[in-house]
C-alpha cells in the first residue's frame, strides 16, 4: 500500500469522525432547539433551556464549518459535487441554520412577546429541518444519486431534487437523525437543567433514543433490498484522484451488504450503535444523563460508521453513470494536501477537543433560572 | 456551457451573500482588538469603569458577531453549492486554507466567545483577559487563512494544472501562505477592520458626549478609538498602496481598469485621475481631471516604468489566446486518447490554457474545434476584450474606497487632537462628524471588495479558469429560488440587527449608571423582576 492510498484512507476515516462529532455536538445543540418549546412552558424556563447550551453552541456550531472545509480540502470533487446535486436541499439547510446564531443571540434582548416566540420558532425549524436533511443525504448517498461529468470535470445533474426529499428511504434515515438529536440534546438539558425542564426532557429524549433504535433496526432490514453498488474490474486505490476514467460499476440489489460478508468485524459498528440506542435512553430512565448523553454519542459514530462501512470505498454513487461514482480512491485530494492536513489535524482537532472540554468544565453546573435574569450575558 | 444566466445569478448570489458577510467581520475584526485592549486597561488598572466599558462594548460586539457567523455559514458551503467547477478545479488548493481556517481560527474564535460572554464569574481577571484576546486571535487568523485562499484567485501561487486529474494540484505550501498578494491583502483589510471598529467606538462616544450622557465612560472610550483610528487609518492607507502595487505586478488588467488606463502610459508625466467617466465601450475617459506625474511614482515606485493600458493588454493577450485553444484542444483531446503526443502539445502551450478556456464562450457551439482561419480574428477580437475587467465599476469602486479613506484619517486626527487636548466637548461638529461616519468605513470596505473582486474578472483564478465556466449547471428557477430566499432573510437579520444596536447603543452601559439617568437603570432586558413574570 503507498503512502497515498494510507492518506485516502486515514482521512475517510477522518471526513467519518468528523461527520459523528458534528452529529453529536450541532445534533445535541439541535434538539435543544427542537425541543424548546416543548420543555420549556414560559419564558423564563425557555430561556434556563438556552443558557443550558449558551456557552457552547457557537463552538458546536463550528464541527459544522469544519467538516465542510475539510471535505473542499480532502475529497475536493465530493464537495463540489455533492452540494451542487443537493441544491435545493442544501439552501434549505442552510436557510435553516443560520437563523440559529441570529436567534440564539437576539431572541432574549427584546422584552415583547411576539419577538421571542417568532425567534422560538426559528430555532425549532433551525432543529428539525437540519437535522432531517443531514440524515436524509446519508439515506440518498447510499442508494447512490443522478449525476455525470463532463470531460472538464464539470458535474450536470440528472434527476430533480423532490425525490431526494420524497425518497422514503431518506425520510428513515432524516427521522433517524432527528430521533438521535432529540436524544442527545434532551439528554443535555438533563445534565444542566433541573425540575421540570430536566422531567420534561427526559420524556422526550427517552422516546428520541428508543425512536432512534427501531428506525435504525428497519433501516438495516430495509437496506438488503436496496441496489447497492459494486466494481466489476479491479481498481487500483493509488489511482489519480478523477472520476473521469474510473473502473466499470455496476448496481445490484444487495451490494451494500458486501462488506459485511468480506469483513464481518465491521458486524460491530451496527452493533455498538444499536446497543448504545436501547441503552442510553435507559441510562436517561435511571437518572444518569451523563451517562445516556456519552451514550448517545457513541450511538452516533455507531450509525455513521455503519453507513461508511456499508458503502465503502464508494462516497457518493451515480445511478446514471455508476462507472463515474464518487469513491475515496477518485475524489480525494493530492497526496501533498492530504499530508499537510494530516498534519494540522493533528495538532489542532486534539488542541480543540482539549479547550472545548476545558470551556465544558468551567462552565459546569447546574443552570438557574434566577441567575439568568439578574446577567446581562444570558440568552 | 452553463447557461450564461445561471452563471450571471450565481455570481449575484455570491456577490450579495459576500458582502453582507462583509458588513459584519470587518466590525468583528476590529472589535474584538479594541475589547482586549480595553480589557487589558481593566486588569492593570483594576478600574470598574473599563469592565462596563468592556461588557458594554462586548454587547454590541454579540450583536454584530452573530450575523457575521450565520452569513458565514453560507459562504463556506456557498462554493460547493454554487461554484462546483471551481471547488473541483482547485479545492486541492483552495481548500486547504478553509479547512484550516475552521480548524486554527474559527474554533478558537466560536469556543471562546462564550466564555467570554458567560465566563466573567467563573475565571481570574487574566484568565477572562486571555480568553478576550484568544477570541480577537481566532477572529483575525481567520482572516488571514480567508485572504490566503482569496490571494490564490488573484495570483494563484504554490500550484500547478495536473492534465491527468483536469485540476490544478498543490505543490508548495510555503508558496501559498506567504503569496505577497495574500499578504498585502491580509494586512490591508485586518486594518481595515480595525479602523470600522474604532469608528465604531468613536461614533457612539460621540452621540453620548453630545447627549451628555455617560460622561466619563464616552470619553474614554473615545479616546482610545481616536488614538487607535489614526493609527489604523494611516496603516491602511500605506498597505493598500501595497495591495495596489501589488497589482501592477500581477494583475495589469486589474490596475488598468482601477486608474482608468486605455493606453500605456508614457512616464514620467502619467497623470493619476482624480475623476474621469470612463466609457467601456469607445475605450476612453469622456472627462479626465489628473494630477501629472503622480501616477507612475505611486504604482511603479520608480519614475521610468511604464504603466500597461487596456488596448495594450488586449493586444498582449491575443497570442496568448490562441495558444490556450491548442492547449485546450489538445488537453480534451489527451482526457479521452491519453496519446503522449497530445500530452506534449499541451505541455508546449500549458501556461496559456486558462486563455483557451476563455475563448469557449466564443467559439461555434462553444467548441475550439470548430475554430477556422476565418472566424479566428473575431473570436480573438472578442476573447481579449474579455479579458478586460469592467473600467467603469472598478475605477469609480477604487476613487470612492480611497476618497473615503482619507476623510477617515482627517476625522481621526481631529477627535484624537482635540481628545488629548481635552477639547472635544468643545466641538460638536467633530462629534457630530465622528457620529455619522460609524457606517462609513464599512461602506469602504465593501468598495474594497468590489474592487478586488470585479478587477479580478473574467477569472475566478487569474488566469487559469474563467468565472463563467466555474459556476454550477443550476437551472434559473434554483437560482432565483435561493437568491430570493436569502435576500429575505438577510434584510430581516440586518433589520433586527439595526434595531438592536440602535436600542442598546441609546440604553447605553448600564451597570454604573448615575441616578440622573435613571432610564438607564430600568430599560435593560435583564431587569429585575423579569423571571418573576413569566407570560403563563
Amino acid at each position: 500500500m503507498t503512502l497515498f492510498v494510507v492518506l485516502k484512507i486515514i482521512w475517510a476515516v477522518l471526513l467519518g469522525g468528523l461527520l459523528v462529532n458534528l452529529a453529536v455536538m450541532v445534533g445535541m445543540d439541535m434538539g435543544v432547539g427542537t425541543l424548546l418549546r416543548f420543555v420549556g412552558r414560559n419564558d423564563a424556563e425557555r430561556r434556563t433551556a438556552l443558557n443550558i447550551i449558551g456557552p457552547h453552541w457557537d463552538g458546536n456550531q463550528v464541527w459544522f464549518v469544519v467538516a465542510g472545509g475539510i471535505t473542499f480540502a480532502a475529497f475536493p470533487t465530493l464537495y463540489a459535487t455533492s452540494f451542487s446535486t443537493f441544491y435545493i436541499v442544501m439552501i434549505l439547510l442552510l436557510f435553516s441554520m443560520i437563523l440559529r446564531p441570529v436567534a440564539f443571540e437576539y431572541r432574549s434582548k427584546v422584552d415583547v412577546r411576539s419577538w421571542r416566540e417568532s425567534w422560538d420558532w426559528a430555532f425549532l425549524i433551525s432543529g428539525v429541518v437540519p437535522m432531517f436533511i443531514y440524515g436524509a443525504a446519508f439515506g440518498n448517498v447510499l442508494q447512490g444519486v443522478g449525476f455525470h461529468f463532463s470531460w472538464d470535470g464539470q458535474y450536470y445533474q440528472d434527476e430533480s431534487f423532490i425525490w431526494y426529499i420524497l425518497n422514503p428511504f431518506a425520510i428513515l434515515c432524516g427521522l433517524l437523525a432527528v430521533a438521535l438529536s432529540i436524544h442527545q440534546g434532551g439528554a443535555m438539558l438533563m445534565i444542566r437543567g433541573e425540575g421540570d425542564i430536566a422531567r420534561r426532557a427526559r420524556r422526550f429524549a427517552v422516546i428520541g433514543g428508543f425512536v432512534g433504535a427501531a428506525l435504525f433496526i428497519i433501516g438495516g432490514i430495509w437496506v438488503r433490498f436496496i441496489a447497492g453498488f459494486a466494481f466489476t474490474q479491479p481498481v487500483n486505490p493509488g489511482m489519480a484522484p478523477t472520476p473521469l476514467h474510473g473502473p466499470h460499476v455496476v448496481m445490484r440489489v444487495g451490494a451494500l451488504m458486501d462488506n459485511f460478508h468480506t469483513y464481518p468485524a465491521i458486524w460491530l459498528f451496527p452493533a455498538i450503535g444499536l446497543l448504545c440506542m436501547i441503552l442510553a435512553p435507559i441510562a436517561l430512565l435511571a437518572k444518569k444523563p451523563i451517562l445516556g448523553w456519552w451514550l448517545g454519542a457513541i450511538a452516533w459514530a455507531g450509525t455513521v460508521f455503519t453507513a461508511g462501512a456499508a458503502m465503502f470505498p464508494f462516497l457518493m454513487p451515480s445511478t446514471t453513470d455508476p462507472s463515474q461514482s464518487l469513491t475515496v480512491w477518485n475524489s480525494s485530494g493530492s497526496a501533498y494536501t492530504l499530508g499537510w492536513m494530516l498534519a494540522f489535524s493533528a495538532v489542532f482537532i486534539p488542541a480543540i477537543i482539549i479547550y472545548t472540554g476545558w470551556i465544558f468544565r468551567v462552565m459546569r453546573g447546574k443552570v438557574e433560572t434566577s441567575a439568568i435574569a439578574k446577567s446581562d450575558h444570558s440568552y | 456551457m452553463i447557461d450564461p444566466t445561471v452563471v450571471d445569478l450565481s455570481r449575484l448570489q455570491f456577490a450579495l451573500t459576500a458582502l453582507y458577510h462583509f458588513q459584519f467581520v470587518p466590525l468583528t475584526l476590529g472589535l474584538s482588538f479594541l475589547l482586549a485592549a480595553i480589557e487589558t486597561v481593566y486588569v492593570i488598572t483594576g478600574k470598574q469603569i473599563y469592565k462596563d466599558m468592556t461588557q458594554f462594548w462586548g454587547k454590541l460586539f454579540g450583536i454584530n458577531f452573530a450575523i457575521g457567523v450565520a452569513t458565514g455559514l453560507t459562504m463556506e458551503f456557498e462554493f460547493g453549492t454554487n461554484w462546483s467547477m471551481y471547488s473541483h478545479f482547485v479545492g486541492d488548493v483552495f481548500g486547504t486554507p478553509l479547512a484550516l481556517e475552521g480548524l486554527m481560527a474559527f474554533f478558537m474564535e466560536s469556543t471562546f466567545v462564550g466564555l467570554m460572554f458567560f465566563g466573567w464569574d467563573r475565571l481570574s481577571k487574566p484568565a477572562h483577559l486571555a480568553v478576550t484576546y484568544l477570541v480577537a486571535l481566532g477572529s483575525n487568523l481567520s482572516a488571514l487563512w480567508i485572504l490566503i485562499a482569496n490571494g490564490f484567485m488573484q495570483d494563484p501561487q504554490g500550484a500547478v494544472f495536473d492534465p491527468e486529474t483536469m485540476r490544478m494540484h498543490f505543490t508548495n505550501f510555503a508558496d501559498l501562505v506567504f503569496s505577497p498578494d495574500a499578504q498585502a491583502k491580509f494586512v490591508h483589510t485586518s486594518i481595515a477592520g480595525f479602523v470600522c471598529g474604532a469608528m465604531f467606538v468613536m461614533g457612539i462616544s460621540a452621540f453620548y458626549l453630545l447627549r451628555k450622557q455617560h460622561r466619563e465612560f464616552a470619553a474614554r472610550s473615545f479616546r482610545m478609538a481616536a488614538l487607535f483610528g489614526v493609527i489604523a487609518s494611516l496603516a491602511v492607507i500605506t498597505l493598500g498602496d501595497a495591495s495596489g502595487r501589488m497589482d501592477y505586478l500581477v494583475q495589469p488588467t486589474k490596475l488598468a481598469a482601477m486608474e482608468g488606463i486605455w493606453h500605456t502610459t508614457t512616464p514620467p508625466a502619467a497623470a493619476w485621475s482624480l475623476f474621469a467617466i470612463p466609457d467601456d465601450k469607445t475605450q476612453s475617459n469622456l472627462i479626465s481631471i489628473g494630477v501629472p506625474y503622480v501616477l507612475t511614482p505611486l504604482v511603479a515606485h520608480d519614475l521610468s516604468s511604464p504603466i500597461p493600458g487596456v488596448v495594450e493588454l488586449e493586444q498582449a493577450a491575443k497570442p496568448r489566446i490562441e495558444n490556450g485553444i491548442k492547449a485546450v484542444i489538445a488537453l480534451k483531446d489527451y482526457g479521452t486518447t491519453h496519446s503522449p503526443s497530445a500530452l506534449a502539445t499541451f505541455h508546449k502551450y500549458e501556461a496559456d490554457m486558462g486563455y483557451g478556456f476563455l475563448a469557449q464562450r466564443f467559439a461555434p457551439d462553444q467548441d475550439l474545434t470548430k475554430i477556422t482561419p476565418q472566424n479566428l480574428p473575431t473570436i480573438l477580437n472578442k476573447t481579449a476584450r474579455s479579458t478586460i475587467p469592467n473600467v467603469f465599476v472598478e475605477f469609480w469602486a477604487f476613487r470612492i474606497m480611497v476618497a473615503l479613506g482619507v476623510a477617515f484619517l482627517i476625522i481621526f486626527a481631529f477627535c484624537a487632537w482635540y481628545s488629548l487636548r481635552n477639547e472635544i466637548e468643545r466641538r460638536p461638529w467633530a462629534l457630530h462628524a465622528a457620529m455619522w461616519a460609524i457606517p462609513l468605513p464599512i461602506l469602504t470596505t465593501l468598495y474594497g471588495w468590489i474592487t478586488a473582486e470585479n478587477g479580478r474578472q473574467p477569472w475566478t483564478v487569474y488566469g487559469w479558469l474563467p468565472t463563467f465556466q466555474s459556476a454550477s449547471s443550476h437551472t434559473v428557477g434554483y437560482m432565483i429560488f435561493s437568491l430570493i430566499g436569502f435576500a429575505l432573510i438577510y434584510t430581516v437579520f440586518i433589520a433586527a440587527e439595526l434595531y438592536l444596536l440602535f436600542k442598546f447603543a441609546r440604553l447605553g452601559p448600564t451597570s454604573h449608571a448615575s441616578p440622573a439617568e435613571p432610564e438607564t437603570v430600568t430599560a435593560g432586558f435583564g431587569k429585575p423582576g423579569y423571571a418573576e413574570n413569566p407570560w403563563q
